[in-house]
């Protein structure tokens, strides 16, 4: 091993040394991650505390960096698509969507009524999938082992429809700049409703594992509390901006896709506090099965794109466009310099800046809180480091 | 609202338009801080949503900053962009959205440039010894700080 300098990450959390004395030695800096099971990826938390209670939390982040935005530059408009992908792989459909509804945008193109139709399902069906993911691992996270085997039992009928349609089940690329590629398959609108009458009653399952059980309760309630105004001011979005009150979501505020013609509400919490986020989660999974259930009987006939040119030359302009993936407002900005390639594109990761609230949620909590945390935040590090 | 803008910032507003229904604005970089302040208290942009830039290595100012804000009162987004060159320093905005404190750190950390008055200004995503900033134009897709990554991962080439 060749000598490594040093990085000092540690610098901002005022490490002076103050006399030692016998009661005030317990100050302990302690490393977790990047390589831990409950960061979900490679998340690094440096944690200054007092005992166990926690005084301070620095997050180092980049260990999934892959430069998607430097990519993007050079690839063309199509190219890029298939990348989006890989940012929030959990929720592919997301991403897709809202990439391609981006360019859609700057091209000055609709996408068909039915391709509009069929990217609601899907990515409602993804909203649904992702907090399955969620809900299962911050269960673990907490203890609970049971909901895990459930929710990925039940999470794998939804890839299963995802791999039937496009071939893929997590990396999807199911969305073309200007439509769909595929048709729906042959049964596809059966076999949602199948899906819907399968996982209807196992959400009430899972309900039944978690909400009322005592030690569920007790790591939960009351433990990361943040309230509406600070959601605002650090700029989280998602249900965790939900939990604490404010009832706002993009599906709602500025309507994309076909989102405006189907009825469902916007659950919200009161106390902002993990249970909350918690309750608001299983809420809006049932939201999106009304909505998949509203869609899946009336898709519109018609074709599933629009007319696109083979080769994308959007005309010279930005545009900030933004979808409400299932972890909170994921934006995209793009730059046309009105060639091939786009000259910048810019993405608004809900995670990334839901991250930074991080340290003033477990500030004055155990450690144990902050691994809930974590879970409630419900961050992947793909989409955080991009 | 933009004639109120208007109205107290006189001929600093370079541009206002909108553009496929999006509003933006095109501010003079000496403005910068008061704008901002002043669409925060007066005109209720109390959400950051984000804050990017742009690298024009011909222009003489090459770094467009843009600032994304949404109000929670009006549900309306506006952008504002404002050109700085590369001696330049932006004022932070941490003071006025918390929320820019990591997006800023993330320009700083790609495009190099810094923020004045930011609590600590340093790489997020890169490690911190790194050489470059990678979404300037002229740094290449698989340009990489060499140096850093032999004597940090013992390798040649990280590709």
């Amino acid at each position: 091993m060749t000598d490594r300098p040093t990085i000092d990450r540690t610098s901002h959390l005022e490490l002076e040394q103050h006399e030692k004395t016998f009661l005030d030695s317990n100050e302990l800096i302690i490393n977790m991650g990047p390589q831990h099971p409950a960061t979900h990826g490679v998340l690094r938390v440096i944690l200054k505390l007092d005992g166990e209670k926690v005084l301070g939390t620095e997050c180092v982040i980049g260990y999934l960096h892959r430069g998607v935005e430097k990519i993007a530059e050079h690839r063309t408009y199509t190219m890029f698509n298939p990348y989006v992908d890989r940012m929030d792989y959990v929720a592919a459909v997301s991403n897709g969507l809202g990439y391609c509804e981006a360019v859609e945008k700057l091209l000055n193109v609709e996408a068909p009524r039915r391709a509009q139709y069929i990217r609601v399902i899907l990515t409602e069906l993804n909203r649904l999938a992702s907090h399955m993911l969620w809900l299962g691992t911050h269960a673990l996270d907490i203890g609970a082992i049971t909901p895990l085997f459930y929710t990925f039992r039940d999470r794998e009928e939804i890839l299963k429809i995802f791999e039937k349609y496009c071939g893929a089940r997590l990396t999807t690329h199911a969305f073309r700049i200007g439509g769909c590629s595929y048709e729906t398959y042959e049964g596809f609108e059966r076999e949602v409703k199948k899906f819907l009458d399968f996982v209807t009653p196992k959400i009430d399952e899972y309900e039944e594992l978690l909400t009322t059980n005592r030690i569920w309760l007790e790591r939960t309630k009351d433990v990361g509390k943040i309230s509406a105004k600070e959601c605002i001011a650090l700029g989280v979005t998602g249900p965790v901006l939900r939990a604490s009150g404010v009832k706002w979501d993009l599906r709602k505020a500025q309507p994309y896709a076909a989102y405006s013609d189907f009825d469902f509400d916007i659950p919200v919490g009161e106390n902002g506090d993990t249970y909350d986020r918690y309750i608001v989660r299983m809420q809006e999974m049932r939201q999106s099965l009304r909505i998949i259930d509203q869609a899946i009987g009336k898709i519109p006939d018609g074709p599933i794109m629009a007319k696109v040119a083979k080769v994308m030359k959007p005309p010279v302009g930005e545009i900030y466009h933004s979808i409400e993936a299932p972890k909170g407002e994921l934006g995209y900005f793009i730059v046309s310099d009105g060639s091939t390639q786009p000259y910048r594109v810019r993405v608004r990761p809900p995670s990334f800046v839901n991250l930074q609230a991080l340290d003033m949620m477990v500030r004055g909590a155990l450690v144990a809180d902050v691994i809930a945390v974590i879970g409630t935040l419900d961050i992947v590090l793909g989409e955080v480091d991009r | 609202m933009i004639a109120r803008l208007r109205g107290q910032n006189g001929s600093g507003l370079r541009e206002t338009n909108t553009y496929l229904g999006q509003k933006y604005i095109v501010a003079d970089s000496s403005l910068i801080p008061e704008l901002l302040q002043v669409l925060r208290d007066q005109e209720q942009f109390d959400y950051c949503v984000d804050i990017t830039a742009v690298h024009y290595p011909d222009r003489e100012k090459q770094f467009e900053v843009v600032w994304i804000l949404y109000s929670f009162p009006h549900n309306e987004r506006i952008r504002v962009k404002a050109s700085y060159s590369e001696t330049d320093s932006v004022p932070s905005s941490v003071p006025i959205w918390p929320a820019a404190n990591w997006l800023e750190r993330e320009v700083f950390d790609m495009f190099g440039i810094p923020f004045d008055g930011h609590p600590d200004l340093k790489r997020i995503l890169l490690p911190d010894g790194w050489k470059g900033h990678p979404l300037r134009k002229d740094y290449g897709i698989i340009q990489q700080d060499q140096e850093w990554v032999q004597i940090n991962l013992g390798i040649e080439s990280g590709q």
